[in-house]
């Protein structure tokens, strides 16, 4: 089961998606209470939404982005039952995608 | 050695996320997957730098075309909201960058040719400082800025 829910939507030819992504997002800033180690930098960099298999919108992260990062964007186009993909790859090279149909 | 890559990166496109599996096999080095990701400008400590690093460009002019949806008063600064919307033809790009963060560029998204010039999230922010929105056109960068007080910053510093 994919950690990313996303929900598209078509109204008027516009389709608009929103998508929440579980991840940490440590900036690599904080430091461990009890040990005082850093924390290592740990975040989604690039973000990748398809619709049908068309990039439609790549976004690019820091980890000044929040944890459990929200994300919402709009595209011409797109019809009920058609397939919106959001993927993500991190700073370590882990990766996790999901799929939602448009209604 | 290069066939039993390919044999995992066309196996692997059957499945989802290709280039997940063969990272996971250890046969692609996170470097070749994450290429594209801008380090400087994201590492850069002022704006201005980070703006040429990823755009080319630092000359950013102010238009209220540029919209910026964010809280007067952000109670937690490690969850901020802005939503940024752009009135503008021919959109590439949009950057959001907190002016009072230690590495301002927080994200950029790129626009695909069907995107609307439309994006919204949660970002860090330091301090109270503007929200700065640049939207990345062909003839020029567009900005505008939001003022957001910050009780308790959003860095963990």
């Amino acid at each position: 089961m994919s950690s990313i829910k996303i929900r598209a939507k078509n109204s008027n030819g516009v389709t608009t998606v929103k998508s929440l992504m579980s991840h940490e997002m440590e900036t690599g800033l904080r430091k461990d209470k009890t040990t005082g180690d850093p924390i290592p930098a740990h975040f989604i960099q690039e973000v990748t939404a398809k619709w049908n298999d068309q990039v439609v919108m790549t976004a690019l992260w820091s980890g000044g982005v929040s944890k459990n990062p929200y994300l919402s964007f709009k595209f011409n186009g797109g019809e009920p039952g058609d397939t919106i993909e959001i993927s993500w790859v991190d700073n370590k090279g882990e990766t996790e995608s999901g799929t939602a149909e448009i209604k | 050695m290069i066939d039993a890559k390919r044999r995992v990166l066309l196996k692997g496109s059957l499945g989802a996320g290709a280039v997940g599996v063969a990272v996971s096999a250890g046969l692609l080095t996170p470097t070749l997957v994450l290429a594209e990701w801008p380090e400087a400008a994201f590492k850069a400590t002022d704006q201005d730098t980070a703006l040429k690093d990823l755009l080319g460009s630092d000359s950013t002019e102010t238009s209220d075309k540029v919209k910026i949806k964010a809280p007067d008063i952000a109670e937690n600064g490690a969850v901020v909201p802005v939503t940024v919307e752009g009135d503008v033809e021919g959109a590439k790009s949009i950057s959001i960058i907190a002016a009072g963060n230690g590495t301002p560029l927080i994200a950029s998204f790129e626009l695909g040719d069907t995107a609307i010039p439309f994006v919204s999230t949660r970002i860090k922010m330091a301090k109270t400082s503007d929200v700065i929105a640049v939207v990345q056109t062909d003839s020029g960068l567009l900005s505008a800025a939001k003022p957001v007080k910050v009780t308790i910053g959003g860095c963990g510093g």
